[in-house]
């Protein structure tokens, strides 16, 4: 596997359950502030928690979109406003022109909210009732569709949904792209929402605690579902000396099982492995993992010992689920946002939720803040399908 | 930009008309095929999986176990780019009542079906393939923006790569909305370069507006039946032989493609 070279992020931004935009971020990871609340979305009828954006519902489209509305596009459209990031992508549209951009999105249920909803209200004859929204906000390229109008952008768009992997992977495809000349530049990211069908669904799998997740915790009952906008902008390194770098990823598919992790992790181990070859990195070299850690009893189990086979005790690992929940195609980019507020602030996050440790969990596990330099960040991102993804991010002027 | 090259070395089509890639061929050289059973075999599932599995998963496996067969590519090792518009259009419809009706009886099983890339799941557990897989969309251009991260995911890694495109019939309400009246899957074993399998090379390249490719009927006819179906222009080139088509890979973005010799 050749070394990769290395690209800039240029500009990034999440928006979670802990509220819009990295200093929101920040300033919950640093008190250990969790975002999760008692189930009020929909009919509320699970009793569970949730991890929430405030003011999605407020966050109406600009009039020449409004045939794109729907609560995921309008969490997308409040992601868009924070972190000067409309500013950022206007730029790099001025230099490079809009069709040198691609638009790479993950997303694992886009607007299905919305599909759900029209199917509450079908008319007489059992259609969808007159609508003035279009048609193809009931479709899986809906989010992407809406955010290159959004950003006036008119080179490849395309929608990554492979479940929980979905936006980290986006960062691969945008890597080849741009290796191969296509583009100069690429918006990466990625939407979901909170909806009935994720809801009732890892329901209906018996999946969802109810109670706030406890990611590696020794008594943890599954997951908390969250909702959550994150996006970055990737230029080639010589534009940006200062910005931080996207140094590898690795992707790997379990071949196992439809909704249950690999028993040994092999596709995790695999993305891993991919990860640190084409970053021409060894597991040594690696500071902080953000973790996929669900507080599924499963993926926990098998990540955690991952991590203590593979890495030092001087690395430091933590799941930020506990925080977030599990934002399901948008974990990739919420926490890959993580691991680079990681590397920007030398600030490593506690494990939230885990007061009683699984005896899995090796000495890598930070289970409170830490205060330390962090040069180069991993984040493990994993999905249904058995469908692996692992990236590397690192400060400028870092070299292994 | 200079024009991407990739060999193709498998091909795999089924639509309720077309059972494989030769009955396309034979019905551009004037003879009517014989349509396919009602039902894609997918014979590279087990037997259990594939009654379980919906049917967008039996449309994928079966045009991508077509593909490699032809190919002769070991599907163990084989990276795969799966796009679809709408996913399985018949699990979504059953979600969506379900959860309007009854939300607490939703299958757990069909909701671990509803994921985009469910037929990558079953695929790669089906052939004991570790690569790397992926599932996308880009509504009317996802054939074109599958075949730009299939052929971008070749050359980069140097490796073959197999795409695969489908989309089911819509079910319910939704059939008006997607416009989707009969099922259409289609795949393209790629490869960075010539081997003893290689069909055809293409040469693509990205332009800025796109000018649809005329069909012959019922090609066209059958195009405005399924958004994966916007392959037909590239499908009909491959089993005629020289030429080139365009396709659309973004919604203004087009995708030049032409047939080269490699004789």
């Amino acid at each position: 596997m050749p070394i990769m070279t290395p690209l800039a992020i240029t500009a990034y931004t999440a928006t979670t359950a802990l509220g819009c935009g990295l200093d929101a971020q920040l300033d919950a990871l640093r008190h250990a502030r969790s975002g999760l609340r008692p189930n009020d979305f929909g009919n509320g009828a699970l009793p569970c928690w949730i991890g929430r954006v405030d003011g999605v519902e407020d966050s109406a489209l600009a009039a020449d979109h409004a045939t794109w509305d729907c609560r995921n596009n309008r969490l997308a459209w409040l992601g868009l406003q924070q972190d000067d990031f409309l500013a950022k992508v206007r730029v790099a549209r001025e230099r490079y022109g809009a069709d040198r951009i691609a638009l790479i999105l993950g997303t694992s249920t886009a607007s299905i909210g919305a599909t759900e909803e029209a199917y509450r209200r079908l008319d007489a004859t059992g259609d969808f009732a007159q609508d003035p929204r279009h048609p193809e906000v009931h479709a899986p390229h809906s989010l992407a569709a809406f955010v290159t109008a959004a950003l006036s952008l008119e080179g490849p768009c395309m929608t990554v949904s492979t479940a929980c992997s979905s936006s980290a992977k986006v960062f691969a495809s945008a890597e080849r792209m741009l290796r191969l000349g296509l583009i100069d530049a690429a918006v990466v990211g990625g939407v979901d929402t909170l909806c009935d069908s994720v809801l009732f669904g890892f329901n209906a799998l018996e999946l969802v605690s109810a109670e706030p997740c406890r990611p590696f915790d020794a008594t943890r009952n599954g997951i908390s579902i969250g909702e959550a906008a994150g996006f970055a902008l990737l230029e080639r390194a010589d534009i940006a000396p200062e910005a931080p770098r996207l140094l590898g990823y690795g992707e790997a598919s379990d071949a196992h099982h439809m909704s249950t992790p690999h028993p040994q992790g092999l596709g995790a181990e695999l993305a891993l492995r991919d990860a640190l070859a084409r970053a021409g990195l060894a597991a040594e070299q690696v500071d902080y993992i953000n973790l996929h850690g669900t507080a599924s009893l499963k993926n926990d189990e098998v990540e955690a010992a991952l991590i203590e086979r593979t890495f030092p005790a001087g690395t430091r690992a933590s799941s930020t689920k506990g925080f977030t929940g599990h934002t399901l195609g948008a974990a990739g980019i919420v926490e890959a946002a993580i691991a680079l507020l990681a590397i920007e602030h030398g600030f490593i996050p506690g494990n939230l939720g885990g007061s009683a440790p699984d005896p899995v969990c090796g000495p890598q596990f930070a289970w409170r803040n830490e205060q330390r330099r962090v040069d180069v960040a991993l984040s493990n991102s994993f999905g249904f399908g058995g469908n692996n993804a692992c990236l590397v991010f690192a400060r400028s002027g870092f070299s292994a | 930009m200079s024009a991407l090259r990739v060999c193709v070395e498998g091909v795999g089509l089924w639509s309720p008309q077309l059972g494989n890639f030769a009955a396309l061929q034979a019905l551009l050289c004037g003879t009517a095929p014989p349509p396919p059973p009602a039902r894609p075999a997918a014979a590279t599932l087990p037997p259990n999986e594939r009654r379980r599995a919906p049917e967008s998963v039996l449309l994928a496996v079966e045009v991508a176990g077509q593909a490699v067969a032809m190919s002769g590519h070991d599907a163990a090792t084989l990276a795969c780019v799966f796009a679809s518009s709408h996913g399985d259009q018949a699990t979504t419809d059953y979600m969506c009542r379900t959860l309007a009706q009854a939300p607490a009886e939703l299958s757990p099983t069909r909701f671990h079906n509803s994921v985009h890339n469910a037929p990558a799941g079953y695929w790669t557990i089906a052939t004991g393939c570790h690569a790397p897989s992926t599932a996308v969309a880009a509504q009317h251009a996802s054939f074109g923006a599958g075949l730009l991260e299939a052929v971008t995911l070749a050359l980069s890694d140097q490796r073959p790569v197999l795409l695969v495109c489908s989309d089911t019939a819509g079910s319910g309400p939704l059939r008006k909305v997607t416009g989707c009246t009969q099922s259409f899957g289609c795949a393209l074993l790629l490869s960075p370069t010539p081997g003893e399998a290689t069909l055809a090379r293409l040469a693509l390249s990205l332009t800025p507006l796109h000018v649809a490719t005329p069909l012959p009927e019922p090609l066209a006819r059958w195009s405005n039946t399924n958004a994966s179906a916007a392959a037909l222009p590239l499908l009909a080139l491959l089993a005629g032989g020289l030429g080139c088509c365009e396709l659309r890979a973004a919604a203004t973005l087009g995708l030049h493609i032409e047939l080269e010799n490699i004789a």
